[in-house]
């Protein structure tokens, strides 16, 4: 596609038009997928604690999510006279911007990727790790103690869990000899003959279980999500904020949980493999592969919230440095030092 | 002046150099003016959220150089950790700004002889890069465009680098352990949690049922 627009437009100008329609067919889908999956966590919220949950907006309140962005859209947009204006606008569009930008790297077929760039991994890691700016900015521009708290916790809490994720992710870059993730995924073909992903192998199952852990950490989704504790700081760093600003936030929130969920499937379930390396599931295209693992992890991730009560912060700051960081290191040895022994030979 | 732009190898045929002109540039004015405005702003938060701008816009000029392991070390080190605290530390200072900025004009002269002497140096050196007829190195690493630069770079920094790279290590370390003894102290009066103590409790432990008649107290 990109060949036939550039020999309309020219090169230069028909590269720019093709990717700019390749990151809208990217951005749209991701938004109809966010505002459908706040519907599907509030159902499976409502279910885990019978109840009936949103069923009033279109069939079997399908609509729910489009109403009520159509609600914060028509509602005016507060700002608060104490807050730093300039900074207090820009948190929101932070957010929203970065939890969209991580998307470019996900690979969602074979060979259907934006950006097959050979630092995939890291670029992640690197756009996951400005998720928290939205957070911090908009607790100190709102000038208002509880989202300023909300700020500190942020801060400390998203650092503390980007080292564990980091050294989760070296294990899998050392299995799969490259940080880009359409590699990853092929790399995960046919764990004994038949199976489909890193989850499987002994040596990084422990560690699939420590990033879905850590992913509901860096995302601040119960049990962690301290930054919004709605009992100690009101609602957190979005405490001050209305209407389109305070969705912007929702919506950013939400992509970044989407995110997280396809990184699981990609990192350790085979991404857009079927689960068991067997040729008539081929014929089913990887992408509905990817999307039923993302929804199965999605499912994970409400399932957690509606069960498990909030983490206090010592506890939270335990979790992160006391047990996940040093059990992820020792698996960043066990794992080399066996393909160290293996794969590479141990004579060098 | 004609900014350095290599193609990357996977973008072969896929983009123009006139978009790379243009990307350079945009990120070059960036950096320059998000890097005034660091030591132009009056607000110290200000300062650092433009540092970061400078930061990131950094990064794009390493990608336009297809350094992209460099580039995203740069994002994830100095924006996501290094700058993180930064903007901790300083939005948690209480301190009177427009006080400490008030010497302006008395420190001018010593801040101006500095700012000379740094860019007589910059000067002078990138000179001495170009004239004279002494090889003074490579600009440019010979990377055969096969090889990703994570690897080019691991393979130099394991090999003839190795024991540099192991002391950079152990500075750290010594260091990080440095600033813990330093900063940590045990004061009296404390009262830590036991975490486990805490999980190994159970209600059978914590809970009791009493049927108590009506009228007199519990015993505790």
């Amino acid at each position: 596609m990109t060949s036939a627009i550039q020999s309309v437009l020219g090169t230069g100008f028909g590269w720019f038009v093709a990717n700019l329609i390749y990151i809208l067919l990217i951005a749209l889908p991701l938004m109809l997928a966010v505002a459908m999956i706040i519907y599907a966590d509030r159902k499976i919220w409502a279910a885990m604690a019978l109840r009936r949950g949103p069923n009033v907006v279109g069939p079997l309140g399908l609509l729910q999510s489009f109403a009520d962005g159509l609600k914060v859209f028509l509602q005016e947009t507060i700002i608060p006279s104490a807050a730093n204006k300039g900074l207090f606008l820009l948190a929101p569009i932070i957010t929203f911007t970065v939890a969209l930008m991580a998307w470019a790297v996900i690979p969602f077929d074979a060979g259907l990727v934006l950006a097959d760039i050979n630092v995939g991994l890291l670029y992640i890691l690197a756009i996951s790790s400005l998720g928290v700016y939205g957070v911090v900015i908009s607790g100190w521009a709102s000038n208002s103690k509880y989202p300023f708290y909300s700020a500190m916790r942020a801060s400390a809490q998203m650092i503390s869990y980007e080292v564990s994720i980091g050294f989760v992710l070296i294990s899998v870059v050392l299995w799969a000899g490259s940080f880009n993730l359409s590699t990853i995924v092929e790399t995960q073909k046919g764990y004994y003959g038949f199976l489909n992903g890193n989850g499987f192998n002994p040596l990084l199952f422990p560690m699939a279980v420590v990033f879905l852990i850590s992913a509901m950490a860096e995302t601040a989704r119960a049990p962690f999500d301290l930054t919004e504790a709605e009992s100690e700081l009101v609602a957190g760093y979005q405490t001050e904020y209305s209407s389109m600003a305070f969705a912007l936030f929702w919506l950013g929130e939400y992509a970044n949980v989407i995110l997280m969920c396809a990184l699981n499937a990609i990192l350790f379930w085979g991404g857009y493999l079927p689960p068991v390396d067997w040729a008539p599931l081929y014929y089913v295209p990887g992408i509905i592969w990817l999307f039923a693992k993302i929804l199965f992890f999605f499912f994970v991730f409400s399932w957690v919230k509606a069960t498990v009560p909030r983490y206090r912060y010592d506890q939270l700051m335990r979790l992160g440095w006391k047990i996940f960081l040093p059990l992820s290191l020792f698996f960043v040895f066990l794992v080399s030092g066996f393909l160290m022994l293996t794969r590479y030979g141990a004579a060098g | 002046m004609r900014p350095i732009v290599k193609r990357h190898p996977q973008d072969q045929g896929d983009d123009s150099p006139v978009i790379q002109v243009f990307a350079f540039y945009l990120f070059a004015t960036i950096v320059v003016a998000s890097a005034a405005m660091v030591i132009l702003a009056r607000n110290p938060v200000h300062s650092v959220l433009w540092l970061i701008l400078a930061f990131f816009n950094a990064a794009g000029l390493m990608v336009l150089l297809s350094a992209e392991f460099v580039a995203m070390l740069l994002v994830i080190v100095y924006v996501g950790a290094v700058a993180v605290l930064f903007l901790f530390v300083v939005m948690m200072l209480d301190i009177d700004f427009a006080q400490l900025r008030a010497g302006f004009v008395s420190y001018f002269p010593l801040g101006g002889a500095i700012a000379l002497v740094l860019l007589v140096e910059l000067v002078l050196s990138v000179g001495a890069w170009q004239a004279g007829t002494l090889n003074l190195g490579q600009r440019q690493a010979e990377v055969s465009d096969a090889t990703p630069n994570i690897e080019a770079i691991g393979q130099l920094l394991y090999t003839r680098y190795i024991f540099l790279f192991e002391a950079a290590g152990l500075i750290l370390l010594v260091a990080m352990i440095g600033a813990i003894v330093l900063t940590h102290r045990t004061r009296g009066g404390t009262r830590p949690q036991n975490i486990d103590k805490q999980n190994r409790r159970r209600p059978e432990e914590a809970v009791r049922n009493v049927n108590q008649p009506v009228g007199q107290g519990v015993e505790l």
